[in-house]
């Protein structure tokens, strides 16, 4: 449609694009600019030119920091989805039970991460939680979970699977909805199984939530903050100090502001490498679901 | 729905032992989930020296609320509560306001730049706060706005995923019923918030669900942006009470945990499925 005066539609845009203006872009390029100084907030920042990222690649922080943080996002997204998977094609089912399931699984997506977090806390402390009762009940060796920088990462991964695998789940009881009926029932009677109705009617139908799914995932869970701060504070030994806790740490901890900023725009790089892959993910769920 | 009943027919009729196993793994699923829940629950019920001598211990030997006094002598959680759903609500409310006239333009208007504006948005929407934290740090200190109000609720005013989301459901509203409006006489703010929002209610309601559930449970975002208490928020808060170091009071965290998430759950309880819709029905 013609708008009514050639300035409406950047009058009706405006606002947002004040707003994207002053606290995404503008920011952007003053990470840019900031990165290429050492700054501590206290004395003048004086200009050092690349060297916080030859200084990142150098002292090989920048490669652990990145392997860390892909280690979690990998093992967040592929638990979460096979558990979202499992649960939806489990519970797409009438019923008030299968409601109150549904219900129950979702709501820990809900739940402040403080909350989450701290309650984990509380269950896995490795000598008076109620996991390591159950662990000693059994005869089972005692497992460190935070305190120990081998399982540190696994078990924040695992504690974010619980409170994520809602979100999968319920994504793919929507895509479960684009699923044909008919095929399935035709499919039941001509006697296929289970597993094969699965895998040649369900699975390939689903393609699309999946890789949205994943994308998804993908992103949010390169973006853990929280989970770290309250939990482990990056630690043990700096094993679970994933990249935005970096970046934090540097800023507000450390003070290196010029440090924390050329981190910020390396892991802005990295979002966006996901970004296009996620963007391509997306349209192709559009097309299956009609835009 | 009728594919469902027919499912449902189909699996008690032809194969009822499966559905048994069915309801034993569900069960399952639902106790991996209530559990904790349940513990958070009866852990604020207990007192200190129970849970450190009986950590596996389900239920408290004598009940008793002394924690949830201490979390309200610890902090002042009506006010933390109020800063928080403040927050929340504002946010979502400025984010409809400014995303319906962002989605009119962009679904229903013809002008030089629309492509552009539109990469503008997806953009956005691929930037998160993480990326930009420490920058808007500096700007606000810069002048003076960090611990206000305002550097809670202005960074996320414009929402990208709303924009889009209102500019999705625009595309689908027939021209025709623009066009009577201004044969009408009836001015584009008229159009846009009188005739075209109570059209788009389920979405706008969905909008606003997700970013006020996000925003009340948010920690990131007010941890970096204020260092005292004039506008700390409820999960700041209930952080806090877990003083690293010195013997954590579980019970008193515990009960904070509940206080936390009971307005949250209470909100879920209520509008589940408004909120759903919006979280699976994102692209």
């Amino acid at each position: 449609m013609k708008p009514r005066s050639a300035s409406h539609p950047w009058l009706m845009l405006g606002p947002s694009v004040v707003v994207w203006t002053l606290f995404v872009f503008v920011p952007l390029g003053l990470a840019a600019y900031e990165s290429l100084f050492a700054w501590d907030m206290l004395t003048p920042p004086t200009f050092v030119g690349a060297s916080n990222y030859v200084a990142l690649g150098d002292d090989g922080d920048l490669t652990r920091i990145l392997g860390r943080t892909l280690g979690y996002s990998a093992l967040v997204v592929s638990g979460s989805m096979a558990l979202g998977l499992g649960l939806a094609l489990l519970l797409d089912r009438p019923g008030r039970f299968f409601a109150f399931v549904r219900t129950c699984i979702f709501s820990a997506y809900v739940v402040s991460w403080v909350a989450v977090a701290l309650l984990w806390m509380l269950l896995l402390d490795a000598d008076r939680g109620v996991v390591a009762a159950g662990l000693r009940a059994l005869h089972l060796p005692r497992i460190g979970f935070l305190s120990d920088p081998r399982t540190a990462l696994l078990t924040l991964a695992g504690v974010t699977i619980w409170k994520v695998t809602g979100y999968a789940m319920v994504v793919f009881l929507a895509g479960l909805r684009s699923v044909p009926r008919a095929l399935h029932e035709a499919a039941s009677l001509d006697g296929a199984r289970a597993l094969a109705r699965f895998r040649w009617i369900t699975w390939p139908s689903l393609k699309p939530t999946a890789a949205f799914v994943a994308t998804t995932s993908l992103v949010v869970s390169f973006q853990a903050f929280d989970v770290v701060r309250i939990m482990t504070g990056g630690g043990p030994a700096r094993a679970t100090t994933l990249f935005v806790y970096a970046i934090y740490e540097e800023a507000f901890m450390n003070l290196r502001v010029g440090r924390a900023s050329a981190l910020s725009v390396v892991y802005f790089l990295a979002l966006s490498l996901l970004a296009i892959v996620q963007l391509r993910a997306w349209r192709a769920r559009g097309v299956e679901r009609g835009g | 729905m009728a594919g469902t009943w027919c499912g449902a027919w189909r699996l008690s009729v032809r194969r009822p032992p499966s559905l048994v196993g069915v309801k034993v793994l569900a069960s399952f699923a639902a106790a991996v989930w209530l559990l904790p829940y349940g513990w958070m629950v009866t852990t604020s019920l207990k007192t200190l020296g129970e849970i450190a001598r009986h950590p596996a211990a389900p239920f408290p030997e004598h009940a008793q609320l002394s924690a949830y006094r201490e979390v309200f002598e610890l902090l002042p959680v009506a006010r933390y509560l109020a800063v928080s759903l403040a927050t929340a609500t504002t946010i979502g409310l400025l984010q409809i306001v400014l995303a319906l006239p962002a989605g009119y333009a962009l679904a229903k208007l013809r002008f030089v730049g629309r492509k552009t504006a539109f990469a503008l948005v997806v953009a956005c929407l691929l930037v998160p706060a993480q990326v930009t934290f420490v920058p808007v740090f500096l700007m606000l200190s810069k002048v003076s706005l960090t611990n206000t109000f305002a550097a809670l609720v202005l960074p996320f005013a414009a929402s990208a995923l709303g924009t889009f989301l209102v500019r999705q459901a625009l595309v689908a509203v027939p021209n025709e019923i623009i066009e009577a409006a201004r044969l009408d006489g009836a001015s584009e703010l008229t159009i846009i918030y009188r005739i075209l929002g109570p059209l788009l209610w389920p979405t706008l309601v969905s909008i606003f669900l997700v970013s006020f559930v996000f925003h009340y449970a948010d920690y990131f975002w007010p941890l970096v942006m204020t260092t005292d208490e004039t506008v700390r928020t409820l999960p700041l808060g209930i952080a806090l009470l877990k003083e690293p170091g010195s013997g954590v009071r579980w019970h008193v965290v515990m009960a904070g945990n509940v206080v936390l998430s009971a307005p949250v759950l209470v909100l879920f309880a209520v509008a589940q499925k408004h909120l759903l819709r919006g979280v699976a029905g994102r692209s």
